[in-house]
């Protein structure tokens, strides 16, 4: 074919010939000494397309947060300047070059972050009621995330831009699919977190929920709470974050405080989450297991897991799948109606695994937003 | 951080420069073509038109990539609703979730029994994934 071409015009001697000729070889030289620079353009404008989608989004985080915290706030001073400064928070992890303490070490860092992000947000709505305050702080916790998310990409594209790097932008174009997917969920969460709507995270909370659901409860551990409920004739300390608004408590240690109170005397822990669903799997599916499903920094999970390695507590999961998505935007059906079978697998989980007599704990893990109990 | 309106994409000069020189390459070409064919001459009008093709290709590629349009906003509104139960008769009402509904709150007392009532679940129901992936599950 290319000999065919590259003779054809010559033989006619006409000059749109030539034309295309010149054409064919120019396209050619381009694609040979500029073709890294078009896969360049190509993947920079597909990146900039995102970066616009991430920037309306974080727009919208923080519009949403302005004037929810106006309408909150009544009459009271505008929010929008301590909005943009929250927006720019950072926590700065421990030093992990030496790991010794390093889990208490960052405990202390999140539970400053935490005071400070309560104190901002009573500063902006003065006199709101705690659950109500709580949503606020998850709200702009939610803007805040889009907004590190969209500056991040910003860096990546304007460096790969500077720098004509095809490596950065490639790698940046790759990983583009899951970082909008994150993005969005983020944006889908600050409806909910605005409302106070549960969400998917919270259906290890919603399982609790319902355990404790007429039972006397009392606080256990910062924003969690504990209530004793007598199960298949076994007792069972069932904890959770404390409702309705939007925390996830302190579960470990909870957990922690518990077998330590009764000196390890606990035949088993059953810990209820949310855990993201691979692909492919079912939103609301129901998985079983061992080992402590405590998402977050790590820290809560730390301390059960020391506390149940000295008493050696077994420690069981029941799972429920969901993704990413759901589990920061509003309860979907499959989720909610997954409550139910996991009650029936923890009650099934206690007869097999206990007698009676027993005291086990049951921990429901996750955002307890717009879940009471 | 001020306020803007909807993102748009930008349609570049170069592009638009490089969109035209295209579009005049194949229109030539097809004009080509169209003599070519005319004269008897299957091979050269065949090449012609290829050339013509594979120009109008290129050029819609580049419309696709680079038209003028608003991005398509990512943020879904999702219908919520709460069910309110009387845990007694099991009366049951349904309606769109209110800002201060929260899953076992009290919520009045039953219109059939008097008793009290709590909302029981507030939640969305998502739309159904596409055919193609629940062939696999």
């Amino acid at each position: 074919m290319i000999p065919q071409v590259s003779q054809f015009p010559t033989g006619q001697g006409d000059v749109f010939g030539w034309i295309l000729q010149i054409a064919w070889l120019v396209l050619i030289l381009a694609t040979f000494i500029y073709g890294q620079r078009i896969q360049l353009t190509l993947m920079l404008r597909e990146v900039e397309s995102s970066l616009f989608r991430l920037k309306f989004m974080r727009d919208e985080g923080r519009k949403t947060s302005i004037s929810t915290l106006k309408e909150l706030g009544g009459s009271e001073a505008d929010p929008t300047s301590r909005v943009d400064r929250f927006l720019e928070y950072v926590a700065i992890p421990p030093v992990n070059l030496d790991p010794s303490g390093v889990i208490w070490r960052l405990e202390h860092i999140l539970d400053v972050r935490d005071v400070r992000f309560e104190d901002e947000v009573s500063l902006m709505v003065p006199g709101v009621e705690k659950a109500q305050r709580n949503n606020m702080e998850n709200m702009l916790e939610a803007a805040l995330a889009l907004n590190i998310i969209y500056k991040v990409i910003r860096h990546f594209y304007v460096l790969g831009k500077k720098t004509k790097s095809l490596y950065i932008v490639m790698q940046l174009q790759m990983l583009l699919p899951l970082i909008m997917r994150e993005a969005e969920a983020f944006a889908d969460a600050l409806q909910a977190f605005k409302l106070g709507q549960p969400i998917g995270d919270g259906a290890g909370a919603l399982v609790a929920a319902k355990l404790i659901h007429g039972h006397k409860t009392r606080k256990i551990a910062k924003d969690t709470v504990m209530a004793k409920v007598s199960m298949e004739g076994r007792t069972a300390y069932v904890l959770k974050a404390e409702g309705p608004g939007g925390n996830v408590g302190k579960p470990g240690e909870a957990i922690k405080q518990i077998i330590e109170k009764t000196k390890g005397k606990i035949a088993t822990a059953i810990i209820v989450d949310a855990a993201q669903k691979l692909e492919g799997e079912k939103p609301g599916e129901v998985a079983e297991g061992v080992g402590v499903a405590i998402g977050g920094p790590q820290v809560e999970k730390y301390k059960v897991e020391e506390t149940v390695l000295k008493y050696k507590v077994p420690v069981n999961v029941v799972l429920i799948k969901e993704d990413i998505g759901d589990a920061v935007s509003s309860l979907r059906k499959e989720v909610f109606d997954a409550a139910e079978p996991v009650i029936e697998r923890i009650k099934r989980l206690i007869l097999e695994r206990t007698k009676k007599g027993d005291s086990i704990i049951i921990a429901g893990v996750g955002n307890t937003i717009g879940i009471g109990q | 951080m001020s306020e803007k309106r909807p993102p748009t994409r930008r349609f570049s000069t170069i592009m638009f420069i490089i969109i035209l020189v295209a579009l005049g390459l194949s229109i030539a070409a097809f004009y080509q073509a169209i003599f070519a064919f005319a004269n008897q001459e299957f091979a050269t009008g065949s090449y012609f038109a290829l050339i013509g093709i594979m120009g109008l290709t290129f050029l819609t590629y580049l419309l696709i990539q680079t038209r003028r349009k608003t991005l398509k906003l990512p943020i879904h509104a999702q219908r919520v609703a709460t069910t309110i139960l009387c845990q007694k008769c099991g009366f049951k009402n349904i309606r769109d979730f209110q800002r201060g509904d929260y899953i076992l709150r009290e919520a009045g007392e039953c219109p059939k029994c008097n008793e009290k009532m709590i909302i029981n679940s507030v939640y969305r129901e998502a739309k159904e994934e596409k055919k193609g992936t629940q062939k696999l599950s």
